[in-house]
């Protein structure tokens, strides 16, 4: 038998990894109990968060919006702030899982769990979105990018705890999509996807762009090459067809049970296609 | 010692925290109705309301229900005091039932969905209703029932409130 603790606070959390430093911390489950119930982990002792209300607050701080780690993909559909603020990250929450998935699992466990499926990642590095760590002495926080380090891996410390997601407005942005190929319409992992945001002039050249692949390689793929090629262009299917070509060049992707590595490759240009439909 | 309310009662119990809900819901309290299918959190079988929310008790531990309010379908009826909940009514009146194993998962997430939004387009059903997997029907039957139930409870809120208004 495993000891569960429910902390209710920040100053209940710190006591309780004092006294069980070697416990698994998470916060809807989804994840890690499928991996237990595999065998995959046997943690000595499970704490789990969705007791502390403060990691629940969405708030608007400056230019950014800051997420608490443990606001469940639900919560950030129905947030105001997401929605006027971070329309990229909706869309990809309105295609996570199922809607009990979303009524449990949260943004925090999503990025912890570091799935190169995660479909809340390719929308937080588009965005340049940063992670707030906290461990009881003390804060830090660091790029999205620089968190996830591989499938399953990122750079949280022992005794560290994600509080919060710092994620820029992206008011800027008139273009913001998300899409991903999955086996099925719904309770799909994805065999790709791609998060893209886009800044036209009035003269519809694009000013700016940000692209972010899933699931085509061991964690988020970006591909500068391609978001250099669209800079100054029209969105039209010969731009677009060329900056595939170099997304190609560019992701890594594997051969899983959901598709292989070549369908992969094709299919994360063939995403970038969608933004002529997108952008009309 | 655990402590949370059941179907409008409140119980104790002394179960392990890493217990699963499921198991604590079939194997400790008999409440078979919960079914497992996957295990996994991805056919909905085991969809119950926790706070009136939809969650998944093969992905939950008993430790988290603590205070909470949980409802399985063995609940359901008994809420509304007088024979099935609307939803279920609407299940049986449209044949959106063939074998019943996902059928208790199925209500539940319709009741949460017709809970949060009362007028629902089909599309709307459909995608409410897809933590939910069906083998046998072909779905068609249950959006048919799900849009009945939500026609149902539009009508007895309407008549409530005409009710209420009465002299």
């Amino acid at each position: 038998m495993k000891n569960v603790l429910l902390p209710r606070s920040l100053a209940d959390l710190w006591r309780d990894l004092e006294n069980e430093p070697a416990a698994t911390v998470y916060a809807g489950g989804t994840d890690l109990l499928v991996k237990m119930r595999g065998g995959a982990v046997n943690p000595s002792a499970l704490i789990c968060l969705e007791r502390i209300e403060e990691l629940q607050w969405v708030e608007e701080e400056g230019d950014f919006i800051r997420i608490g780690s443990c606001a469940t993909h639900a919560q950030l559909l129905e947030s105001s702030l997401v929605r006027q603020h971070l329309p990229i990250l909706a869309r990809a929450l309105e295609v996570l899982g199922s809607p009990p998935i979303r009524n449990m699992g949260t943004i925090g466990g999503n990025l912890c769990t570091a799935s190169p499926a995660g479909d809340t990642l390719p929308p937080l590095y588009a965005l340049e979105a940063e992670v707030e760590l906290c461990r009881q002495d003390g804060v830090r926080r660091m790029a999205v990018k620089d968190f996830l380090v591989g499938p399953g891996q990122t750079r949280l410390g022992p005794g560290e705890v994600l509080t919060a997601v710092w994620a820029p407005k992206a008011d800027g942005y008139h273009l913001q999509h998300y899409e991903k190929v999955g086996q099925r319409n719904a309770l799909a992992c994805s065999i790709a996807s791609l998060a893209a945001l886009v800044c036209l002039s009035s003269a519809g050249l694009v000013e700016k762009v940000r692209l972010a692949w899933g699931s085509v390689g061991p964690t988020i793929v970006t591909c500068p090459a391609a978001e250099k090629a669209l800079v100054g262009e029209r969105l039209t299917l010969k731009t677009l067809q060329q900056a595939a070509a170099l997304v190609r060049q560019t992701v890594s992707p594997i051969s899983d049970v959901r598709a292989d590595a070549a369908y992969r490759r094709a299919l994360a240009g063939n995403l970038l296609l969608r933004l002529l439909a997108a952008s009309r | 010692m655990l402590s949370f309310v059941l179907n409008g009662k409140d119980l104790k119990i002394d179960t392990p925290p890493d217990r699963r809900v499921v198991d604590l819901l079939r194997e400790d309290l008999g409440l078979t109705g919960t079914k497992e299918g996957c295990g996994a959190g991805e056919c909905g079988a085991c969809t119950i309301l926790v706070d009136g929310e939809s969650r998944l008790a093969c992905l939950m531990l008993s430790a988290q229900l603590e205070g909470r309010r949980v409802t399985t379908i063995e609940g359901l009826a008994q809420k509304t005091g007088d024979g099935l909940h609307p939803v279920q009514e609407a299940f049986v009146e449209c044949g959106a039932v063939q074998c019943g194993f996902c059928s208790p998962g199925m209500v539940l997430s319709a009741v949460h969905l017709v809970h949060r939004n009362p007028d629902p387009t089909r599309a709307d059903i459909r995608a409410g209703m897809s933590g939910n997997l069906c083998r046998c029907t072909g779905y068609v039957k249950i959006v048919d029932a799900v849009e009945a139930a939500a026609r149902k409870m539009r009508h007895k809120s309407v008549t409530a409130a005409a009710e209420d208004a009465a002299p």
